[in-house]
């Protein structure tokens, strides 16, 4: 094959259902960029981790209540228990001596082990709720889900499930994105503003819980986690400024998107984690070229400190 | 009452504890304003504790807070509070003139963005400080001394009438501690009242007008000349035995 054959690839295979892929991951990756950002900043890229663990004891009693895979319940039961975990973490960190990275550590396992107990128990052993699935995602499968026609396309269902989904995630960061900077930089000047420093917590980890569990069917628990640090975590290495750094999860997001793709079509893998391994080069890109933080720039030239910073120093060190 | 005879801060039997451990007990201090009050004490006497009390940065167990004459929460507009620089990332991917903007947010509610006026207030604080020049850097690439400095521009971008500062001498070069006091003063002469903690007492008798000499009580409060004294600051810095002695006599004498 010559390269144009590789490009063309996908479309050649997949038709527009390639366009269906991209738009899908990019959907889950684009909200996971933005809160994802958050969360490095604040320092709680874990409680990601944890919250995509624990959204599953949720799923599992919505699920038993309502019998219904598809019902809007999972995605709220999931919600609670994403944020039941923040609560508990919260608990932990606050009355014990216990520190937060272990109280984090607690609180997802915990919860995900009471999930698989409460699915044996009240579901039995051979049920519907795939944990293969839950792990790995069923981004794959979407070209044989459920369609609903739309300006006279025939769109898949979960691809507009996640549009919306990012389309209230973004409006949410239109409008609280000065609030949220200002508490993850200086709590306590939010706090001495009137902003509650709790209800922005909590407000911010019901969103996560909110878009990891719609991420949850497509890309699976594990891979959600990816995706909320890697493009956040790249940006962070090619950006001084927030808007930014937000801007360029954004574009990673997009590019994960279109790179797990290509991926999946060439060497036929798991679509969700190809996403996620076109987002890992990205990442090891912007470590190496990142424009502010790139090792090569750094290389190339060496630091020279300007004079009124060098004097400035010398002024630290004497007083 | 006019604004002028109000005192600018009082507080009465302010108390904080810390998982049940009391770290400031019933601190009763009216400040007059326009006064440049330095609170000065030992480590772990209370003195970040008292200042994020008064802001409702940590909740406080008991007593109240009026400034102008006023509960807080209504007065919070005419408040500028200064947090110690360690307590933020100055890794975060912000600019010094972002920094700077921030003094504004208060006055912007929770939607409304920063306009021609505030940014014309955030250039002008910069200016004050000697940052203009930097308003484009990242401030992780500054100096202690510099990002001070950025911290006090916000501050001035509130506007404010009374302020809080937790240990703005803390870890800046002699040029920067310098700019720090006249920039005080000027802050005193244009009518402000201004509280700082301040962790020298060398020269704390000659930076303030007034002085909070605190232990987890309140030692004494007054004007320099009154209470920058041996036998209160040996009282403030004896350890707590002095105090815990003191209490015990006062409490065999009820």
């Amino acid at each position: 094959m010559n390269m144009i054959e590789y490009i063309t690839l996908p479309w050649d295979v997949l038709g527009i259902g390639a366009l269906w892929l991209i738009l899908m991951a990019f959907f889950v990756a684009l909200p996971c960029s933005q809160m994802g950002s958050f969360l490095i900043l604040r320092r709680m890229a874990l409680t990601g981790d944890a919250i995509s663990h624990s959204v599953f004891p949720g799923v599992v009693i919505a699920f038993y209540i309502t019998g219904d895979l598809s019902s809007p319940w999972l995605i709220v039961g999931a919600g609670l228990a994403g944020l039941a975990s923040t609560v508990i973490i919260e608990l932990i960190h606050k009355w014990t001596r216990v520190k937060q990275d272990a109280a984090t550590g607690i609180s997802f396992t915990a919860l995900f082990a009471l999930g698989v107990l409460l699915m044996e128990l009240l579901l039995g052993k051979n049920v519907d709720l795939d944990l293969e699935c839950v792990l790995h995602g069923r981004l794959g499968l979407l070209l044989e889900d459920d369609r609903l026609a739309l300006f006279g396309l025939m769109v898949p269902a979960p691809v507009l499930v996640m549009a919306g989904v990012a389309l209230v995630t973004m409006v949410l960061l239109f409008f609280f994105c000065r609030v949220m900077m200002l508490s993850s930089f200086d709590a306590d000047l939010a706090a001495s503003f009137g902003y509650r420093p709790a209800v922005i917590h909590y407000g911010m980890m019901f969103v996560v819980s909110f878009i990891v569990v719609a991420a949850f069917q497509a890309v699976g628990a594990i891979l959600v986690i990816a995706l909320l640090i890697l493009p956040g975590a790249a940006a962070y290495l090619c950006s001084y400024r927030l808007k930014v750094m937000l801007l360029i999860a954004a574009l990673h997001a997009l590019l994960s998107a279109v790179g797990g793709l290509y991926l999946h079509v060439w060497f036929n893998s798991n679509m969700a984690a190809s996403v996620v391994v076109s987002g890992g080069v990205l990442f090891v890109l912007a470590w190496l070229l990142g424009p502010v933080d790139g090792v090569l720039w750094k290389w190339f030239k060496e630091e020279v400190p300007t004079p009124e910073e060098s004097s400035d120093q010398v002024g630290n060190r004497l007083s | 009452m006019s604004d002028e005879q109000q005192p600018a801060l009082e507080t009465h039997d302010l108390t904080v504890a810390y998982h049940k451990r009391p770290a400031l007990y019933g601190i009763d201090v009216a400040v007059p304003a326009g006064s440049l009050v330095g609170i000065v004490g030992p480590n772990g006497a209370g003195k970040s504790t008292f200042i994020k009390a008064v802001m409702g940065v940590v909740p406080s167990s008991g007593g109240w807070v009026k400034v102008f004459g006023k509960p807080l929460r209504e007065n919070l507009h005419r408040v500028g509070y200064v947090p110690q620089r360690e307590s933020v990332d100055w890794d975060f991917p912000v600019t010094v003139m972002d920094v700077a903007l921030m003094g504004t947010y208060g006055g912007l509610g929770l939607f409304r963005r920063p306009g021609k006026a505030e940014k014309k207030r955030a250039s002008e604080a910069l200016e004050k400080v000697g940052m203009l020049p930097y308003s484009n850097r990242q401030i992780g690439n500054l100096s202690g001394g510099q990002q001070q400095r950025v911290f006090l521009a916000r501050a001035l971008a509130q506007d404010s009438d009374l302020y809080l500062m937790d240990e703005p001498f803390a870890g800046v070069d002699a040029a920067t501690e310098a700019a720090i006091v006249t920039l005080l003063r000027e802050m005193r002469e244009r009518g402000k009242t201004v509280l700082v903690v301040h962790h020298d007492l060398q020269s704390a008798g000659e930076y303030f007008d007034r002085l909070l000499l605190l232990n987890m009580r309140l030692v004494a409060f007054g004007e320099v000349k009154d209470v920058y004294t041996r036998e209160l600051l040996q009282k403030t810095y004896g350890g707590r035995l002095t105090i815990l002695s003191e209490v015990a006599d006062r409490a065999a004498k009820l």
